[in-house]
């Protein structure tokens, strides 16, 4: 047994699982995204209309907060791979997470205007 | 032939190197990567690699043979050698001792991790632990494990986090070990799985498998092992 404080879910199986379902999420959002852009005209007001739909803000933001996840468990398993002494795995872990949180805050005042 | 060998020796080299030596392989005759170095050793004493059984069945001379790991005694020439030529390395990713020699501690203390012996606390019968005919066959592809690391260092997961992640021997054993139904300590055991390194640290890029000289999954087994840690887990 390892032990192991700096990734999401303190358990292998957690991370695992958070892995696969922010990719079924990520995967489903991209697929959208493509078929919506490839069959639309896209125009300003197309695009702000997707947009102006709840369940798709709603949507997003899923998608944004699975990207968030996602990242933190692969960039962690990266970190632990190639960054051997703690103090800088620690950092770059800790600039990380901190650019995720941003993303996800940004995110969600970008969605709904605020 | 052309034979570039791994050299190094701590108390003469400073720095490990590649020694090419030309062989005249007898025709006619597909021999084996160990006969080659049988050969080499004829003509220089000092070359140093393990080897015991020369059938594939100890598991002493795993090595890196053109790029590839593999039992030196039982991989024909045909099989490896290309244009004429044959690079022979050590196995990748632990320290030498000597020229092919490596220092296995770290892969024999991840074995160790996962204790790899029948635990039962239940009072023993007569005569033996029975077990079906069906329950026996799910050791199949476990058992046979002959710890040669042939596996577990062809593994990147294993070369950058040797002290954590089990490796693909390991959790092949971990997995014997789990699906016996004569063990009572599933739950213990994998309980000292559930860590974001023993076990998850396997990206399944499959390269046990592909190189493994006894023809075992140790991918199919770490999958079994994330499933029964699924299962548990709810």
């Amino acid at each position: 047994m390892v032990s192991s404080v700096t990734n999401l879910g303190r358990s292998g199986v957690y991370d695992w699982m958070v892995q696969r379902v922010s990719a079924y999420v990520l995967a489903l959002y991209t697929i959208f995204l493509l078929g919506f852009v490839l069959t639309t005209d896209i125009s300003y007001d197309t695009w702000s209309g997707l947009f102006g739909e709840t369940w798709f803000r709603i949507f997003s933001l899923m998608a944004l907060v699975a990207m968030g996840a996602h990242a933190w468990v692969g960039l962690w398993t990266v970190t632990t791979d190639y960054i051997k002494p703690t103090a800088p795995r620690f950092l770059v872990q800790a600039a990380c997470g901190a650019v995720m949180f941003v993303y996800v805050v940004w995110g969600v005042q970008i969605l709904w205007g605020l | 032939m052309l034979v570039s060998l791994y050299r190094y020796n701590p108390e003469t080299d400073n720095a490990p190197y590649m020694q090419d030596i030309e062989l005249d392989i007898p025709k006619g005759k597909d021999l084996m990567v160990l006969d080659i170095l049988n050969l080499l050793k004829e003509k220089d004493p000092s070359i140093a690699y393990r080897r015991s059984c020369r059938e594939g069945v100890c598991g002493s001379d795993g090595m890196n043979m053109n790029g590839k790991n593999g039992l030196g005694c039982i991989t024909p020439m045909s099989e490896v050698v290309k244009h004429d030529k044959l690079v022979l390395r050590p196995l990748p990713g632990l320290p030498v001792i000597r020229d092919l020699v490596v220092d296995m501690s770290i892969f024999y203390k991840q074995y160790e991790s996962i204790q790899p012996y029948l635990i039962n606390d239940e009072p023993a019968p007569a005569i033996e632990r029975l077990q079906s005919p069906e329950d026996r066959e799910k050791l199949d592809g476990l058992y046979e494990c002959i710890l040669c690391a042939c596996c577990s260092t062809a593994c990147p997961s294993f070369w950058w986090n040797p002290d954590k992640f089990v490796g693909p021997a390991g959790l092949l054993q971990a997995y014997r070990f789990l699906a016996d139904t004569r063990d009572t300590a599933q739950a213990e055991r994998l309980s000292n799985l559930d860590d974001p390194f023993s076990v998850f640290r396997c990206r399944g890029i499959m390269n046990c498998v592909s190189v493994c000289p006894k023809g075992l999954n140790p991918t199919r087994a770490i999958g079994h092992i994330r499933n029964l840690l699924l299962q548990r887990a709810t």
